[in-house]
């Protein structure tokens, strides 16, 4: 035999292998999106191509819904645009995902085998749903680097936290943050000197250290800069299609730069969904935005 | 073969340049637990509890203007357990933004643990000459209650005295800390839990000797108590203590666990979106806490030669937040500082003037809280820092 011969057998072999793996991904789920498949606890299952779906979720407050019967759902590597009118529930929307509010019905799922309602926050940030708040909530007494330690994916118990030591592989993933994050500059400053778009990159970046499979993004560019902006747009269109974004936004421009599909959400429920031109011609998306 | 991709941006984007980038981020390095000069000073304390200070006591005559009096002996030492507290008070206050009310009731069981091994040991030098504690046979008790089995036992007492506090802190920790209690709630129900033990003490039924505690204490280890030696051994002990817990909490808040404190203490939330349950933070902390504070008031007992339920009331527990908040919280050095200050003044003001104490403490609380929001560490920084431009 020929060595060629040996590495065309090895090459068959592993393919097969990946068959039997169930590795091909396609947009049905290939090979691997049939009945007989093991669900490993604790990993997203998106064979169906779904890594999130929301199902009549319903929530009220004293009487007032704030979701109403909200259906929707988002494909892995997606980027999704959120917009509506103030108080259309689109932060209610995302503490339900995260698990700081408990829906009064409905189903929330990630992928096809995890049922979020069944998870507290904590878990919830462990399975790989990232988010940043509206308001930037960094530690603004830690400086820029421990921020970041903090976020880093690890185990997060009491003992390991007292025992770690950062190796050296994620200290060049926090390195490469930094500099994506353009911090680099301000390792050692406490979160609390930043400025606020600042502030709003380094909660960025601790969500990137956290390597969530689904980010929720409640107004990221708020307070930036035009220029900090157009960095933020250039990000998130880099990080589509690795990771599944969530966008809530009301900078229009911004919304232009970065959507495929857009949802309009308002009074908690979806009005319409497309693209941003198909939704700002719709009848109904004017005149929620532009009065009655 | 699929090789392990890191889902950074840059790996997403390409960048062949990113290995080199990473590498010219100059990223902190974990500092050594103290600074050169801070183990200097550590080594400096150190030969000054175990070498200097014992030598000025039984050493130098009586005579010498270099003695140190039984008096200040026993003073520092009693203080020295405050600041044991205080520091205890620090790790759940300072680092965790957790203000407790009730640390007193942790300083108290310690020393009630402690209070009822040197209890038997009195044997039957009591004053009914009796084989129980004084207080049992003026009940008219025949036998020991069931609590009191192990008390004739120091290793048995040593370990309750880390025990007992541990769990009634983990019982009462997991449940206030998983109802999300937080803030001034917790501090409130802290000071409840203090003085309805308090009440639950003073009663004779409970067996720890009413409102009148333990006293009388004769020997500790079959060895007299009062000897000059005993009483040195106890305050090296004590400093000893104080230094090793200085150094554990130091140890403890340079850790990741201590930022993740922190963290919870600033943004909780975020904590939690980041992927830490903080109930098991808390609660580890809170735990450490009730214990350091009940290690303090074990050798708090024995140095003072009483312990009653006075121990418990609030004002007790108010007042090792107040060291902690004179001294500066968030440092580890503040409390210690904050406890000898507060004590010191005490020492001499309830002598001096018995009835200003109270108003003096209050003032200082207020004045504290409104112009030395960092306590006299704080103070000290800023000046230093001013000095330095």
């Amino acid at each position: 035999m020929t060595p060629d011969l040996f590495e065309e057998g090895a090459r068959r072999v592993q393919q097969h292998a990946a068959l039997e793996a169930g590795q091909t991904n396609t947009e049905s789920g290939g090979r691997s999106a049939s009945e007989g498949r093991i669900a490993t606890p604790g990993e997203v299952d998106v064979t169906h191509g779904r890594i999130l779906y929301l199902q009549d979720v319903s929530v009220s407050f004293d009487g007032f819904k704030a979701i109403n019967k909200l259906s929707l759902d988002i494909a892995p590597g997606e980027l999704r645009c959120i917009i509506g009118p103030n108080g259309a529930g689109k932060t209610t929307m995302m503490d339900i995902i995260t698990g700081k509010t408990r829906p009064d019905e409905g189903t929330v799922f990630f992928g096809s085998t995890i049922d979020l309602l069944r998870h507290k926050e904590a878990e919830i940030a462990q399975l790989g749903i990232g988010r940043k708040f509206q308001k930037p909530t960094v530690f603004e007494q830690l400086t820029v680097f421990e921020n970041l330690e903090l976020a880093l994916k690890t185990n997060k118990g009491v003992k390991s936290s007292m025992f770690f030591k950062l190796d050296s592989r994620q200290s060049d993933r926090l390195a490469e943050i930094l500099v994506t994050i353009h911090l680099a500059g301000s390792v050692g400053r406490l979160a609390g000197n930043l400025s606020h778009g600042q502030k709003q990159w380094l909660e960025i970046g601790m969500l990137l250290m956290q390597d969530p499979k689904l980010l929720l993004l409640d107004e990221p560019v708020a307070g930036m800069t035009d220029e900090e902006t157009a960095r933020t747009a250039e990000l998130f269109l880099t990080l589509k299609g690795k990771h599944s974004l969530m966008v809530v936004e009301h900078d229009m421009s911004f919304i232009r730069t970065i959507s495929e599909i857009v949802t309009v959400l308002c009074d908690g429920s979806v009005l319409a969904q497309g693209t941003l031109d198909q939704v700002q011609a719709d009848e109904r998306v004017i005149e929620v935005y532009l009065g009655r | 073969m699929t090789t392990p991709t890191l889902t950074t941006p840059q790996s997403l984007a390409g960048s062949p340049a990113a290995p080199a980038v990473s590498a010219s981020v100059a990223l902190p390095v974990k500092g050594p637990l103290l600074t050169r000069t801070g183990w200097s000073a550590f080594v400096v304390a150190l030969i000054v509890v175990c070498a200097i200070a014992p030598a000025l006591n039984l050493w130098v005559p009586e005579s010498s203007a270099l003695h140190m009096s039984t008096y200040a002996v026993a003073l520092l030492g009693k203080i020295m357990c405050y600041a044991i507290a205080a520091l205890a008070m620090d790790l759940i206050w300072g680092y965790t933004g957790i203000l407790s009310l009730g640390h007193g009731v942790f300083f108290a069981l310690g020393g009630y643990v402690m209070g009822m091994y040197l209890m038997r040991q009195i044997g039957l030098e009591g004053n009914y000459k009796s084989n129980l504690p004084d207080f049992m046979v003026f009940l008219d008790w025949k036998t020991l209650p069931w609590h009191w089995t192990f008390s004739d036992s120091f290793a048995a007492t040593l370990f309750l005295i880390v025990a007992v506090p541990a769990v009634v802190a983990f019982v009462f920790g997991y449940f206030a800390f998983r109802s999300r209690i937080k803030g001034v709630y917790f501090s409130i129900i802290t000071q409840a839990m203090t003085f309805a033990a308090m009440l639950l003490f003073f009663r004779n039924e409970t067996g720890f000797g009413g409102n009148n505690g333990f006293t009388d204490f004769k020997r500790i280890l079959d060895i007299p108590i009062a000897t000059p030696s005993m009483r040195m051994t106890l305050f090296v002990m004590t400093g000893l203590t104080l230094l090793g817990f200085f150094l554990f909490a130091k140890w403890l808040v340079g850790s990741k666990f201590g930022r993740v404190l922190q963290a919870i203490r600033d943004a909780e939330t975020r904590v939690m979106f980041s992927g830490y349950s903080p109930l098991g933070y808390k609660l580890t902390i809170w735990v450490i806490s009730a214990v350091m504070c009940a290690v303090a008031g074990a050798l708090y007992v024995p140095q003072v030669g009483i312990i009653n339920p006075g121990e418990m009331s609030p004002a007790n527990s108010i007042e090792i937040a107040i060291w902690a908040a004179v001294g500066g919280r968030a440092s580890l050095i503040g409390p210690i500082v904050g406890a000898f200050i507060v004590n010191g003044a005490k020492s001499w003001l309830t002598v001096a003037y018995p009835e200003f104490w109270l108003y003096f403490l209050g003032a200082l609380f207020i004045g504290v809280t409104l112009f030395l929001p960092n306590g006299v560490v704080g103070l000290v920084k800023k000046l230093r820092k001013g000095a330095e431009q």
